[in-house]
């Protein structure tokens, strides 16, 4: 199966807003897989909706927000792994995933070495688990039971069994917990060289904005809702990122100090900057600052503020440097 | 020299002890032992529907069985009750409904013990071919569906996100529980299924170093507790089933004993170095 149809009760179009049609309109040919206006509800609450975005081959994108903004769950949507209410997701045919969920606890009475942890999913030659498990450094654990293993050296485990299976696309939820902060380098960069080796695409969740910086082509910040997104590369290659490199926080204000123009209120609704109430959260409703707010700079690639979403749907993926 | 019922006795337990073995390592990594029991208490309600229908009592007790399974199932899906309290109300309802059933048909009478605790000793031919017929049945099918088992034993997302179907391999294994219930009921009988599915994969654990390993162990181990069980219960006379219970425990109590012991990463154990 490729393809999960649109439910009959999806949110209407919005196609006609120039300012929506970036999400499907850059899923070229090369979209592994493609969300479109996807929304999930459990329990009469929706943790996330209109939901538009793809990832195409060769693509980190990286999705971002605070705890409890639908992170996990458009990643699980994106997979598979939970069934769109409205909207829908279309992968291509046959589309292989390497998935690293955010928890994973092994039973103690589950026997299970790293070597074995490997082919969990599907049978692999010795070479390409040795291969995977040096790539992560932890080849010298390949016969240690899982459950003894360290929270990072797990985190690495689990990359390693998500890579050795060569997937199209790689779906990360927070790979790099429990790593130490030289660790997180070193899984970055080699998440980065995976995705140069094999062109897989890469979906990451990540709370580490610094990070997200160095290696993202596409940031998208959720909050229950698409926030705003954009290409994080212009400031990542400005010198004065070089120069910060290693301090957090400079750089996350670099990239991401964006404010919320609104709040999300317990009843559901949502309270906009400019007095208004709705039952929804879209940034095209009118409400928001990045359609109605006088900008106090001008949007360009350089700015990376965000908000210059209409600039960047106009940029083939291609045309980005990916140095 | 031993006698015939006896030695089919034997053949009939060995060949359930093997097959149960791989089915328990999964019903412990799942952490589903109470839902064991579930099952194997509904299997009760299954006889009494066998006598008042007329049907084939293990055909009935695995329809009862897998009804029972699927409908925790789908009260999971709802929602509400925690699964604890489900199988609680399930498990005890089955076996309840079970007796009332029978005390109700008054022209039927049946010996209630041997179905609670099983009697080995009446085994025929035909319980043996069921019983290694069925067996080779449940373990070739563990076999094909073991990946995927295995996978979502893990992490159901895992397997989901990565093609392997968590939901059908699931719903297959609940079948080759009820399966398995159902022949297993007339040897070790309702109340002690479970214990026989779990104290010799519990034991096998500690001297496994991966899931197929401690399959085959579990299966080594619960036919050595069948054999000591039933010799130990010609010896001392005392009741078939509940002896081979006993018999896997005291397997199961030796292997916590510390000898030989070998610490977690493989090597030999060693004490940690004292104070000075």
């Amino acid at each position: 199966m490729s393809e999960t149809d649109a439910h009959s009760h999806a949110a209407p179009s919005r196609t006609g807003a120039p300012a929506r049609s970036d999400g499907p309109a850059r899923a070229g040919r090369d979209a592994l897989v493609t969300l479109r206006e996807v929304g999930i509800r459990r329990s009469g609450r929706w943790l996330v909706r209109g939901v538009d975005f793809s990832v195409s081959r060769g693509e980190i994108v990286t999705l971002i927000g605070p705890n409890g903004s639908g992170k996990s769950t458009t990643a699980k949507t994106a997979i598979g792994v939970m069934k769109p209410d409205e909207g829908r997701v279309d992968k291509i045919g046959g589309l292989k995933v390497g998935y690293v969920p955010q928890k994973l606890a092994i039973d103690w009475t589950l026997p299970l070495t790293v070597e074995r942890l490997m082919t969990l999913t599907g049978p692999l030659k010795r070479a390409e688990i040795a291969e995977a498990l040096s790539s992560t450094g932890i080849l010298h654990l390949a016969r240690a039971e899982v459950q003894h293993l360290s929270g990072g050296e797990f985190q690495r485990a689990l990359l390693a069994r998500a890579i050795a299976r060569r997937p199209d696309l790689l779906v990360l939820d927070e790979p790099v917990q429990g790593v130490d902060f030289s660790g997180e380098i070193a899984l970055y960069d080699l998440i980065k060289t995976i995705r140069n080796r094999t062109g897989c695409g890469i979906l990451l969740i990540s709370h580490d904005l610094h990070v997200v910086m160095a290696e993202t082509d596409t940031v998208i910040c959720l909050n229950g809702h698409v926030c705003c997104r954009g290409t994080p590369q212009a400031v990542s290659q400005s010198p004065e990122y070089q120069r910060l490199f290693g301090v957090k926080a400079a750089q996350t204000l670099a990239v991401y100090n964006h404010d919320h123009d609104h709040t999300h209120l317990p009843d559901g609704r949502v309270l906009h900057a400019d007095g208004s109430l709705t039952d929804h959260c879209h940034p095209d409703d009118g409400h928001h600052a990045e359609d109605t707010a006088a900008p106090d700079h001008v949007h360009d690639e350089s700015c990376g503020c965000g908000h210059n979403q209409i600039r960047l749907k106009r940029l083939e993926p291609g045309k980005r440097d990916r140095a | 020299m031993l006698d015939d019922f006896f030695i089919r006795a034997l053949i009939a337990g060995v060949g359930l002890a093997i097959t149960v073995g791989p089915l328990g390592c999964f019903v412990v990594w799942r952490r589903m032992a109470y839902f064991g029991d579930t099952m194997a208490h509904s299997a009760l309600l299954g006889v009494a529907l066998s006598l008042l229908l007329d049907l084939n009592l293990m055909v009935s007790v695995f329809i009862v069985a897998a009804m029972v399974s699927l409908l925790l199932l789908a009260l999971q899906k709802r929602g509400g009750l925690s699964t604890d309290a489900l199988l609680g109300i399930l498990s005890h309802s089955a076996l309840s409904i079970g007796l009332v059933i029978v005390a109700f048909m008054t022209w039927v009478r049946i010996d209630l013990v041997g179905f609670l605790f099983g009697d080995i000793l009446a085994v025929s031919e035909a319980d043996i071919d069921i019983v290694w017929g069925g067996g080779i049945l449940v373990l070739m099918a563990l076999v094909m569906l073991w990946r995927p088992l295995l996978a979502s034993t893990v992490n159901p997302e895992i397997a989901e996100a990565e093609g392997l179907n968590p939901e059908r391999s699931r719903l297959f294994f609940m079948l080759l529980m009820a399966l398995v219930i159902a022949i297993a009921m007339k040897i070790v009988g309702i109340l002690l299924i479970t214990s026989l599915l779990i104290i010799p994969a519990a034991t096998a654990r500690r001297f496994s170093a991966s899931p197929e390993i401690m399959a085959v162990f579990a299966s080594l181990i619960g036919a050595v507790s069948v054999v000591g069980g039933l010799f130990g219960s010609l010896h001392f006379d005392t009741p078939s089933g509940p002896s081979i219970v006993v018999a896997a425990l005291v397997i199961f109590v030796l292997s916590l004993l510390p000898i030989g012991r070998r610490s977690r990463d493989g090597t030999p154990y060693s004490p940690p170095e004292g104070h000075h």
